[in-house]
């Protein structure tokens, strides 16, 4: 029997719909100087998420902080393969907006729970990004 | 989003197909930040030359396909013709002059030597430094830009009143062939009013002092607006090139105020539009250890190898100061130092004979770019000393080198004895 997902409702970023795994921080993540793209991982010095990689997973974060080079390096990530499946997140910047769109994987903003206190890693985790909906569920469902 | 008749005969191809790609990009993005319309830009910094690590193994082949790719977000690829805009290029992947560098990637050198001739005709500005500022593109209060480069930017919002969001490479790409950008974030007045509150309960004075309030002030605020309040001394182009750089780094902070220094803040309830701090900060001895603690978090070894100095890049005040430290001394056999400054500053510093004097002790003159963004550094660098809390804060997280941060005279003293004997 799966369980019922909990749904958050928030904005379209990038359209598309998937689904896979989450990968949560509560860190801001850079892209220029914080990010492998060639492997898809968090490098900076002092991150949660410091050698872990977001490849295939459902992104779940704050927003961007650091260069202006976040579009380049996500945008990287899409051309070598490591990209994640769909961003989540909450705060709206150049950096992190751009950085979606290049990136070409559904993303959604402006929530009306947030994220972060919902969404656990391993979640599995449904995107609508064309209408800005997202399912949670704990286990991957049946 | 709503466009003008012309905007909109970009996006429908009448003006070519390189605008068509800016267009649908620019729509995409402004869309994805819930922008209502675009602004008119006449000053964009952007980066082009395909040199960087990584960029230059996914160029698709040209010129046009990687300005395509990385500067128009489009995966077919379309002729690049002149610029529309006008356009700088910020730093680059390598100094292609500098014989320590083209020995590590001399494809790269060559690569960069063409690109600069393909996208100069095409009307880019090779000032190829991350400080257009320091080299002739001072834009004026209020003036509308499209820059890249989180260092440039802050100091373009803050110090000079002009008004941009940190853009990337696809965004300006698009901002070069339209003169257009999203008219969101800090293009909006009522968006540029400072937010947090920070009393200084200590003296900012060097900079080394400006570099630790700004690394801890990004930390704290991440992407909101900071006001200063108390004893910061002797702000100039170096120290807020300095205190910005770190802001950015640590945090994602694009603008702040000091009253009384920086032009949209004639005073702090000026700083805040009339409005109450969200949030108000202290900052004493304990958050400045804690800053120096943070930057210092990878160094171990005091055996250092490598000296970097000059991110961003070192004003021509900077590399006086630098030559005069080093007149009739010699570095330690086991180190290198690097000074960074822009190419049209490298000039200066030749003239000036601060180059020579800098040679003479066993350092170099670099321009173009830095290690951080080339990731080239002399071979077998396992320990850095820098001036800089924005490369302190990169170049572990990018090489996996320790780092040390202090001082100018620390980092000179290191390059000089082989070993690290910096501190607060």
């Amino acid at each position: 029997v799966s369980e019922a997902p909990i749904i958050l409702r928030g904005r379209k970023v990038v359209g598309g719909t998937t689904e896979g795994e989450a990968l949560v921080t509560t860190d801001t993540i850079s892209g220029w100087g914080g990010i492998e793209p060639r492997t898809g991982t968090v490098t900076e010095t002092r991150h949660q998420l410091r050698g872990v990689s977001f490849k295939d997973k459902v992104l779940v974060f704050p927003g961007a902080k650091g260069s202006s080079g976040w579009s380049q390096y996500f945008h990287l990530t899409r051309l070598a393969g490591t990209a994640p499946k769909a961003m989540l997140y909450n705060r709206t910047t150049a950096k992190v907006a751009l950085g979606a769109v290049v990136t070409r994987a559904p993303a959604v903003t402006d929530f009306d729970i947030d994220p972060l206190t919902v969404i656990r890693t391993g979640d599995w985790v449904r995107v609508d990004g064309d209408r800005g909906i997202v399912e949670v569920f704990r286990r991957k469902p049946d | 989003m709503e466009l003008t008749r012309h905007e909109r005969e970009m996006l429908d191809g009448d003006h070519g197909a390189a605008k068509q790609r800016a267009m649908d990009l620019l729509v995409r993005y402004g869309e994805a930040l819930g922008a209502e319309r675009l602004v008119e830009t006449n000053n964009v910094c952007s980066t082009f030359i395909p040199s960087g690590p990584m960029v230059r193994e996914y160029t698709g082949g040209s010129f046009d396909s990687a300005f395509s790719e990385f500067n128009l977000d489009s995966s077919d690829t379309v002729e690049m013709p002149r610029v529309a805009a006008y356009t700088c290029q910020l730093i680059q992947g390598l100094d292609a002059e500098h014989p320590e560098m083209r020995q590590v990637s001399g494809d790269a050198a060559a690569l960069q030597k063409e690109g600069e001739r393909f996208f100069g005709k095409r009307g880019v500005n090779l000032l190829s430094t991350c400080t257009p500022y320091q080299v002739g593109n001072v834009p004026v209060m209020g003036e509308h830009c499209a820059w890249m480069e989180s260092s440039a930017v802050i100091y373009c919002n803050a110090v000079l009143g002009a008004r941009t969001n940190t853009e990337g490479r696809e965004s300006t790409g698009a901002a070069s062939m339209t003169r257009r950008i999203p008219y969101w974030g800090y293009h909006l007045p009522e968006n540029r009013g400072a937010t947090h509150r920070v009393d200084l309960e200590i003296e900012v004075a060097d900079m080394m002092d400006w570099g630790l309030l700004g690394y801890h002030v990004g930390e704290m605020v991440e992407e909101d607006v900071p006001a200063l309040a108390g004893p910061a001394r002797d702000a100039s182009l170096i120290k807020l090139k300095h205190f910005g750089a770190a802001a950015a780094s640590s945090g994602g902070v694009e603008m702040y105020h000091i009253p009384g220094v920086t032009p949209e803040a004639p005073t702090l309830e000026a700083a805040f539009h009339g409005r109450a701090p969200r949030e108000t900060l202290r900052y004493g001895a304990a958050e400045r250890r804690r800053a120096y603690e943070n930057l210092n978090a990878t160094a171990k070894s005091a055996e250092v190898d490598f000296i970097m100095l000059g991110c961003p890049h070192n004003s021509i005040e900077q590399v006086w100061l630098i030559a005069n430290l080093l007149d009739g001394k010699k570095l330690s056999p086991s180190t290198e130092l690097w000074v960074f400054t822009p190419r049209a500053l490298r000039e200066v510093a030749d003239r000036s004979g601060y180059t020579d004097v800098i040679r003479a002790a066993g350092g170099h003159v670099l321009s173009d770019t830095c290690p951080a963004i080339s990731r080239i550094m002399p071979k077998g660098t396992r320990v850095v000393a820098t001036d800089s809390a924005k490369q302190a804060h990169y170049l572990p997280a990018i090489t996996g080198v320790q780092t040390w941060f202090g001082s100018i005279e620390h980092c000179v003293q290191a390059a000089i004895d082989g070993r690290w004997s910096g501190g607060l």
